[in-house]
């Protein structure tokens, strides 16, 4: 299936542009374009310096307890009575998902260009957990923007980031969810570019980030496939990873996309059902555009204008997707797919009661295809699944929606 | 073939006056307000007209604009909406330069060539897009150069000399420079640094160059006359709007409230001395 694809083009993107085929690129004020500029040529400098991976090895393996895991969920396959599932647990990383992976990264860029004060957009909050925590340990000055009904839905995250000292600042723009955050982190930036250092939290934004992003979560890929290696003695036959912006899922896939014989299936929000409109899936039913610095597949309107979305995990709520994953799609190398709100919500019973692990519901939009997946391979055949968070963020809402009160 | 904008520039020269460039967004606060308004603003001093665009994610815009973009979605205006407003306002005005503003997203959905033939079709002279910076304008640019339009670049404080010449080199019409760090109503003018700024522009060009962003009133357009060719008002203009019209008065009370801010600061920009 993947055969005809020329495996150099892997190597090639991004271009100096920040081009990923016709996605990517640079689509901001021009206010911003030096410190982008600055950015990516620090980035350039520090991606070859081997005393900056070495601090960024120490922190990923004594501050965030790396490698994490990959666990076979021998139960839920034997259940399932296909392909072997492992999970790879990036929900035991410290602060409960992938994102610090990015966050300790691009926050010892920051340290290393002297700005004082971070900011970051979070919708289920988990990024501006891990932007938080960092910001603690290194002494930054940190603000989070958080779109209103987001604060809402996960309240827990919003009272963690002001135990570890940053300010939340309530989005009340727009839809009020993940993309108006960024669009008031971004006028934020703007105004304060000569001290302020932006983390974005996924693999979209104008370049170079797509491109930092994916190299700072690649670590998740690079250890599965050892692990992979090690355990079964083989690359795993497909690979599947929720996508919101799709930051765990390009950390996931990228390592293995030379390979041919793993198949890699990304896994977008379907909401209430791709049919009806309310959903969060851009790659499956939306159309290329330009959002947040970059062009890529949009949830939009005949006149460009952006539409809401809907997910059950905040998360994925996003109307935008990282270009990367634009062309990988294009290219066929990765399927998109959907679960929508109620086969991820299943999906997170059944981890929990078969396996004793909570998955976010993030998370669970990856198990439930996977489940499905499985079901048509067989034992002989293995899946790797990203586990990229844990769920106790999501407590309260999967409790609301089972109709309890605490 | 001189440009309706740079024959307005050329002409303003001669009479050794500079161009008050109002922005409003088109369908705010009301979608009949628009097409009047844009009559008005001209009769009060108006030299070229920016027409604010809707978009959902407004993202260089600070709350004052961001709610009058809301407010015209919410009046179902969009990039067609827009057009239509200008053609129905060329027929009564086929002198004054209308300048489209806006965000990528609306124009990248109609497509480029779409988008030119039906701009220059309806009389638009210009695009500013805030979010195409040189990097990405190539596809766009040859499109409004096939129709003979301007393509409005913006120079920002933190733009380097070397980057400078490479916008001015694919400018025309005018430049827009971006007086302060920050979105659209924020902050307050350093009339020293702008003027420093555009000395360092006009290094690498003989177009005219504008100001915007913080400028709210007649003292603060007049600091602004005195260094550029031309200055624009933005947040001062939609926020009276807003004011005027959530109080309920009428589109004839809300444009005459307009008209009064920008006779203000069109005796500001007349009484600078350069």
């Amino acid at each position: 299936m993947t055969t005809e694809i020329d495996k150099t083009l892997f190597d090639t993107v991004p271009d100096a542009e920040g081009r990923f085929g016709v996605y990517g690129g640079k689509f901001v004020a021009e206010t911003l374009m030096s410190a982008l500029a600055e950015l990516e040529s620090l980035y350039r400098k520090l991606s070859n310096d081997p005393e900056f991976q070495r601090e960024l090895d120490e922190d990923l393996a004594h501050y965030v307890g790396r490698p994490s895991p990959l666990y076979f969920a021998r139960r839920w396959s034997e259940q399932i009575g296909g392909a072997r599932i492992y999970l790879k647990r990036e929900d035991l990383n410290h602060t409960g998902a992938h994102k610090v992976n990015n966050t300790i990264g691009q926050a010892l860029l920051a340290k290393h260009m002297g700005k004082r004060r971070v900011i970051a957009e979070t919708g289920a909050g988990q990024h501006g957990v891990a932007t938080a925590t960092i910001a603690a340990r290194l002494g930054l000055e940190c603000q989070v923007f958080m779109g209103e009904e987001d604060v809402r839905r996960q309240a827990l995250n919003v009272y963690r980031m002001k135990l570890l000292g940053a300010e939340v600042i309530p989005v009340t723009s727009g839809s009020k969810t993940l993309k108006d955050a960024m669009n008031e982190a971004m006028r934020d930036w703007v105004t304060n570019v000569d001290d302020t250092f932006y983390i974005i939290g996924t693999v979209a934004g104008p370049h170079p980030y797509p491109e930092i992003v994916r190299d700072f979560q690649c670590v998740i890929g690079r250890e599965a496939r050892a692990q992979s290696l090690e355990q079964t003695g083989r690359l795993p036959d497909a690979l599947v990873a929720c996508v919101g912006g799709g930051s765990n899922a390009i950390g996931l896939f990228h390592p293995f996309l030379k390979d041919d014989g793993v198949a890699m299936y990304g896994v977008e929000a379907g909401g209430h059902g791709v049919a009806t409109g309310e959903h969060a899936a851009p790659l499956t039913a939306g159309t290329p555009g330009v959002l947040h610095g970059n062009r890529t597949y949009l949830m939009q309107d005949e006149d460009g204008q952006i539409l809401h979305t809907h997910s059950v995990s905040a998360g994925l709520d996003y109307p935008g997707v990282g270009p990367e994953h634009s062309w990988l799609k294009d290219i066929g190398r990765v399927q998109y797919v959907v679960a929508d709100d109620k086969e991820a919500l299943d999906a997170f019973h059944t981890l929990t009661r078969v396996e004793g692990i909570m998955p976010a519901l993030e998370s669970s939009h990856a198990l439930a295809y996977a489940g499905k997946l499985a079901a048509g391979m067989s034992p002989d055949q293995h899946i790797v699944v990203n586990l990229s968070g844990r769920g106790d963020k999501d407590i309260h809402t999967v409790a609301e929606i089972d109709g309890i009160q605490f | 073939m001189v440009s309706r904008i740079a024959g307005r520039f050329q002409e303003l020269a001669a009479q050794g006056r500079k161009a008050l460039i109002p922005y409003v967004v088109a369908g705010d606060p009301g979608v009949a307000v628009t097409v009047p308004l844009m009559h008005a603003l001209v009769e009060a001093g108006a030299d070229i007209i920016e027409l604010g665009v809707p978009f959902s994610d407004p993202m260089s815009e600070g709350p004052t604009i961001q709610l009058a973009h809301e407010r015209a979605l919410a009046n179902k205006v969009r990039l067609r909406d827009a057009l239509d407003m200008v053609r129905a306002f060329r027929e009564q005005d086929s002198t004054t330069p209308v300048l489209l503003m806006g965000y990528a997203n609306p124009v990248e959905r109609m497509g480029y060539a779409a988008f030119a033939d039906a701009a220059t079709a309806a009389g638009v002279d210009a695009l500013l897009t805030v979010d195409i910076p040189p990097e990405e304008v190539a596809g766009v640019n040859a499109e409004l150069h096939r129709v003979g339009m301007d393509n409005i670049f913006l120079i920002a404080p933190t733009t380097p000399d070397a980057r400078i010449a490479t916008i001015t080199g694919q400018a025309s019409g005018f430049i827009y420079y971006v007086a302060l760090k920050g979105v659209t109503g924020a902050g307050h003018l350093d009339t020293a640094d702008v003027a420093a700024h555009l000395a360092r522009i006009r290094e690498t060009t003989d177009l005219p160059l504008a100001v915007g962003f913080g400028i709210k009133d007649a003292a603060s357009a007049r600091a602004v006359a005195e260094v550029a060719e031309g200055v624009v008002v933005g947040s001062a203009l939609v926020q009276r709007l807003a004011e005027s019209a959530a109080a309920g008065a009428s589109n004839e009370q809300t444009i005459a409230h307009a008209v009064e801010l920008l006779s203000e600061i069109r005796r500001g920009i007349d009484g600078a001395s350069f």
